[in-house]
């Protein structure tokens, strides 16, 4: 019943196969997030590309993480939404996200935003397992933001919180 | 000993017959992150508060009479429980506060803020080690790391083994140890440390002891002075009493002679503009209005465990852990944590489920209705030591039956099936 709302089959085949796992060279900027209350973390690289029109796109994104089901599939499902995007698409789909798994199951997911992310809509009765989600998240929206400030500098880890 | 009724007891406690998560009977396994509390602490409280509240040790009326009688009868309880005096019981907020207040202390001493003799005896410096233990709550670990970066002193640790043992064999003491600090029973492990042993290492080199007591006192019987310890903390809400509250313990003789922490009314001596000297133990270290009915109703649940026999709440948990040890060490996949003979063991289980992570089985076992904790449960060091980010936490409390034992194996059997490992 409520599990198989939350877990559902698309974030559990995820977990099993998680798409573009691993930490890859190059990169424009690299985010390490902890989640304090379990301990679990990830470690987040953004490559960044220039379209012809001279905008930032994400090129690639790479990642080593230890964590839950949750957590594992939702920054698995992240790198098939935002790679190939605009550096500036990829925010807007990023607020969606949150603004759904922070929402308390009140927040009608846009599909045509979120694609198969709105499976974590599930995931927003459970306060717990907010955090969960939005790991993988998190680390790419600090990594985007270091990339962005200093679009060639070297890889610096940041401050897990 | 007499056998426990515990049906009849679990019906004092009105939470424990809830529901959850669409009408699953409660299977309430985290007590040792907060117990639930009996009817008749909650009675106490709301009987103080209708009755006799009133701000104690302050004011000359009937009901601050009645208000100072019942908290300080309540200290005398609480003391007599874990076999302290009542001048060495100093409530505080919890025993994270507890653990803090004597670090400030040291730390006070540490920068000659009051007079010389305590400042020379309770001073750290460069030269000064204090040590814990690898498998402390970080309420015993991070008050040390800090009072270490304070005063310049070092934290050194004894490690712990494979089996979730101590290692004595390591021994950090020296004769730079000022402080020896360690849990009694560890919260993650159940491990039951050896303190008589430690005790006696730390006084062949002059150093003192605080016992974090949080996961003793609540289930067993503990009698500090004969333990021997300097110091040792507990919480009132693990015990089947109130939050807000907790207990510090000292030897009578070394609060006499500590500097205060937190300052302000109700422990002062002589008040001068140009400056003040403070009240004699417990009331210099209870700055402020206490928490009052808190009090009163940890020691209805001090009197609730006395009614029981702590010897009885003892061997009831011991059963539940034993039947928790040899049910999960029957399904395949599942790797316990901890010690898994019931040697100098309490009643945390904690465990590992192959190709489950700690937070899916606890959410399956939460859609079961079976409430544990998930997590480090704030010994990440400990964790760390074991190679593991989270672990699956059972703990027990009186009011637990076999049958709930069972829920939660079962559980974990479910957990295993919907995500295919089983
Ligand atoms: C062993 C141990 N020490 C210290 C604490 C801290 O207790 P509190 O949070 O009530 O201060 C706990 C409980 O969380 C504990 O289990």
């Amino acid at each position: 019943m409520r599990l198989s709302q939350m877990y559902q089959e698309i974030i559990l085949d995820h977990y099993r196969n998680p798409h573009g796992a691993g930490l890859r060279e190059p990169f424009d900027a690299e985010s390490f997030q902890i989640n304090p209350t379990c301990g679990d973390e990830v470690t987040l690289r953004v490559a960044l590309k220039r379209d012809s029109t001279g905008e930032p796109v994400v090129a690639d994104i790479s990642y080593y993480a230890l964590g839950c089901s949750i957590s594992q599939a939702a920054t698995s499902m992240l790198t098939d939404l935002v790679v190939g995007c605009t550096v500036a698409d990829s925010m807007h789909i990023v607020g969606a996200f949150k603004h759904m798994v922070q929402g308390r199951g009140a927040v009608e997911p846009d599909e045509d935003v979120l694609g198969d992310a709105v499976a974590f809509a599930g995931v927003a009765k459970y306060p717990a397992r907010v955090k969960c989600a939005l790991l993988g998240w998190m680390a790419y929206q600090d990594a985007v933001a270091r990339a962005v400030e200093a679009p060639a500098g070297p890889s610096q880890n940041g401050a897990g919180r | 000993m007499s056998p426990l009724d515990v049906a009849k007891l679990r019906a004092d406690f009105p939470l424990l017959s809830r529901t959850v998560r669409d009408n699953r009977p409660l299977v309430y396994l985290d007590s040792g992150a907060t117990s639930q509390r009996p009817r008749q602490v909650l009675d106490a409280e709301r009987a103080f508060l209708e009755q006799h509240n009133a701000a104690v040790h302050r004011g000359a009326h009937q009901l601050a009479e009645e208000a100072t009688d019942a908290y300080e009868s309540a200290r005398a309880r609480i003391a007599a429980f874990v076999g302290a005096r009542p001048n060495e019981v100093v409530f505080t907020k919890n025993a994270t506060e507890g653990i803090n207040l004597v670090a400030y202390s040291l730390g006070n001493a540490s920068i000659g803020a009051v007079d010389a003799y305590a400042a020379a005896r309770f001073a750290l410096g460069p030269d000064d080690e204090i040590v814990v233990t690898e498998m402390e709550h970080h309420a015993n670990l991070v008050p040390w790391q800090e009072l270490c970066r304070r005063t310049g002193a070092t934290l050194r640790w004894f490690g712990v083994t494979s089996a979730g043992r101590l290692d004595l064999d390591d021994d950090p003491i020296s004769e730079h140890t000022k402080l020896v600090a360690f849990s009694h029973q560890s919260n993650v492990l159940g491990t039951v440390n050896p303190v008589k042993e430690l005790v006696a290492r730390a006084r062949a080199v002059g150093a003192l002891v605080l016992l974090d007591a949080c996961q003793s006192v609540p289930h067993s019987p503990v009698d500090l002075a004969e333990l021997g310890v300097d110091f040792a903390v507990f919480s009132g809400h693990k015990m089947l009493g109130p939050s807000g509250i907790g207990v510090l313990y000292g030897r009578a003789e070394l609060l006499a002679a500590m500097p205060p922490f937190l300052t302000g009314g109700s422990m002062i001596e002589l008040v001068r503009m140009e400056g003040s000297t403070y009240a004699p133990p417990p009331q210099r270290f209870e700055a402020g209005v206490p928490m009052t009915s808190q009090a009163v109703g940890l020691a209805a649940a001090v009197d609730y465990l006395n009614s029981i026999g702590m010897a009885t709440v003892a061997e009831h948990e011991r059963e539940l852990t034993e039947a928790a040890l040899v049910r999960l060490a029957d399904v395949p996949g599942v790797r316990i944590v901890g010690p898994t003979e019931l040697v100098s063991r309490g009643g945390a289980v904690s465990f590992l489920v192959e190709g489950v992570h700690a937070h899916d089985v606890g959410q399956v076992l939460d859609d079961r209705g079976v409430a544990v904790r998930v997590g480090h449960h704030c010994a990440w060091p400990l964790h760390r030591r074991f190679g593991v980010a989270a672990t699956v936490r059972a703990t027990f409390a009186v009011y637990n039956t076999l049958h709930e034992v069972d829920a939660l194996v079962d559980g974990v059997r479910a957990a295993q099936t919907f995500f295919g490992v089983g």
